[in-house]
């Protein structure tokens, strides 16, 4: 049984409303906000960044359970903001948490289903024996230019699953992805801020993948939405989630547990992982769970995911819930978070 | 910093590696090669240890003028952190404004960027604190 041994779930403390961000832009923020169905977005520290966030993540998933980190053959750290263009962010994760040096360790890119796509090449090598435990990253600090539409969801966090096959708190049954060439949002290496195309980032790229992302693995398992207690679709604002889940025939009770978009904006690659911990610290045994991620590009990793009895067991407490980080937050006004984000030109010495 | 002093140090920043003497037990951070108190008797004895993730305000100052590269940090608080097996380390207190820090507050280790050698080196990481109440 190949599944999830161990879940951890990062996201800073700092919040920025859209009414705040629109008023610097002569825009009326609050309705922008609510149109896009978010409340507010997180915003890293000034010494944070997706480095800073995965080790946070992978550090909560491994305060759950008793394994040696040197049992973690492999490492995969997705995100569309690595610090460094070369050199891993997989590389300093393994090192914080004690895993090095006998394993393999590599970053991914597939803008925000770069971690989700760690999930499956995790479970790849778990269940050919090639590896005892395998852990999948997502996370980014993500950037809007100022002023942009992107600029009101684009926000920090991150999650870590550590994936075996013994004392498995959550099974995964099966994953599925569909993937094509569509360029609906895209970063030229060297360019501080990514491209869009508008609308078009709607229709042919999240709701054309996720829709037939879902519906395939639902296909291939043979499930209804009314079998799965949560579902958790790519979150890019509050609404696009729930209008996939209302056109697939899912209801609210089972989106509203994995969708925090509304509380944190879009983390990008932390996005559905984060989602998915924010069910896990909820769910029961027995409980079934369909995960979609979405990465422009374009591609969708689907999850069809069933907890255990494993879930009893496992301790929870011993890091913080995803609950915790949301009402944990501090708001600050435009003037902080252009200092946080180091966007004030300071003197030269 | 130079790379290499700073890469040799990545087990203490990144995850408090420190030292204990075997001879009188005492946990040294960072690391020392003799006991200061067993001097030859601790010879060959000063094993590795890892110090533990949780400790208390000791101490602590607001910055206002900011050291290199903490520019955007300020005004920012640097504290002597008495560490629940035994030393005081120095470091930064992240994620509060100055009036939430007390003498005696509990704080816990969080991995953050310590700076950086300009816009095209490398990044520095490691411990820096947090309030308990903040963290969990
Ligand atoms: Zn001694």
């Amino acid at each position: 049984m190949v599944g999830i041994v161990s879940y951890g779930g990062y996201v800073p403390r700092y919040r920025i409303t859209p009414a705040e961000i629109g008023a610097v832009w002569g825009i009326d923020g609050k309705s922008y906000g609510e149109s896009l169905g978010v409340k507010a977005k997180s915003v890293p520290g000034a010494d944070e960044d997706t480095i800073t966030i995965a080790v946070a993540a992978a550090r909560n998933a491994l305060k759950r359970v008793s394994i040696n980190p040197k049992d973690i053959g492999a490492i995969y750290c997705g995100s569309e903001s690595h610090p460094y263009a070369v050199k891993p962010t997989a590389t300093v994760v393994a090192e914080a948490i004690g895993a090095t040096p006998d394993l393999t360790a590599a970053d991914y890119e597939f803008a925000c289903k770069a971690g989700t796509a760690g999930i499956q090449t995790c479970m790849g090598l778990v269940k050919s024996g090639m590896i005892k435990y395998g852990l999948a990253i997502g996370s980014d600090t993500s950037q809007g230019a100022p002023g942009d539409p992107l600029e009101y969801t684009a926000s920090a966090g991150g999650a870590a699953l550590l994936i075996g096959n013994e004392k498995v708190v959550a099974e995964i049954n099966r994953t599925y992805s569909f993937t094509t060439d569509t360029p609906d949002f895209w970063r030229r290496e060297g360019q501080m801020y990514p491209s869009h195309g508008g609308r078009f980032t709607g229709e042919p790229a999240y709701f054309r993948h996720v829709l037939t992302c879902a519906k395939k693995l639902m296909e291939m398992q043979g499930t209804k939405p009314e079998d799965y207690q949560y579902a958790i679709f790519h979150q890019p604002n509050g609404r696009f989630p729930r209008r996939a889940g209302k056109m697939l025939g899912f209801k609210d009770e089972q989106i509203n547990q994995g969708l925090l978009t509304p509380y944190i904006g879009n983390t990008y690659s932390g996005a559905v992982m984060l989602g998915l911990c924010s069910v896990l610290d909820v769910a029961k045994p027995g409980d079934r769970i369909l995960a979609v991620a979405f990465g422009s590009g374009a591609g969708s990793d689907g999850f069809d995911i069933t907890v255990t009895d494993e879930i009893q067991n496992f301790k929870r407490e011993n890091a913080p819930l995803i609950r915790h980080y949301i009402e944990n937050a501090v708001e600050v006004n435009y003037a902080i978070y252009t200092k946080l984000k180091h966007q004030i030109i300071l003197r030269e010495e | 910093m130079q790379i290499p002093r700073f890469w040799r140090q990545i087990p203490n920043r990144y995850n408090l590696i420190g030292v204990q003497c075997e001879n009188c037990k005492k946990v040294y951070f960072p690391p020392r090669i003799v006991c200061p108190d067993c001097h030859r008797l601790s010879i060959g004895k000063m094993k590795q240890y890892k110090l533990s993730d949780k400790g208390v305000v000791h101490s602590y100052t607001v910055i206002y003028e900011p050291a290199e590269g903490f520019e955007n940090q300020v005004p920012y608080i640097m504290a002597i952190i008495q560490l629940e097996d035994g030393p005081r380390i120095t470091a930064q207190i992240v994620d509060c404004n100055p009036e939430e820090v007390k003498i005696g507050s509990r704080v816990e280790m969080v991995f953050r960027r310590l700076g950086e050698d300009g816009k095209a080196g490398i990044i520095y990481y490691g411990y820096k604190f947090a309030l308990v109440k903040t963290q969990t």
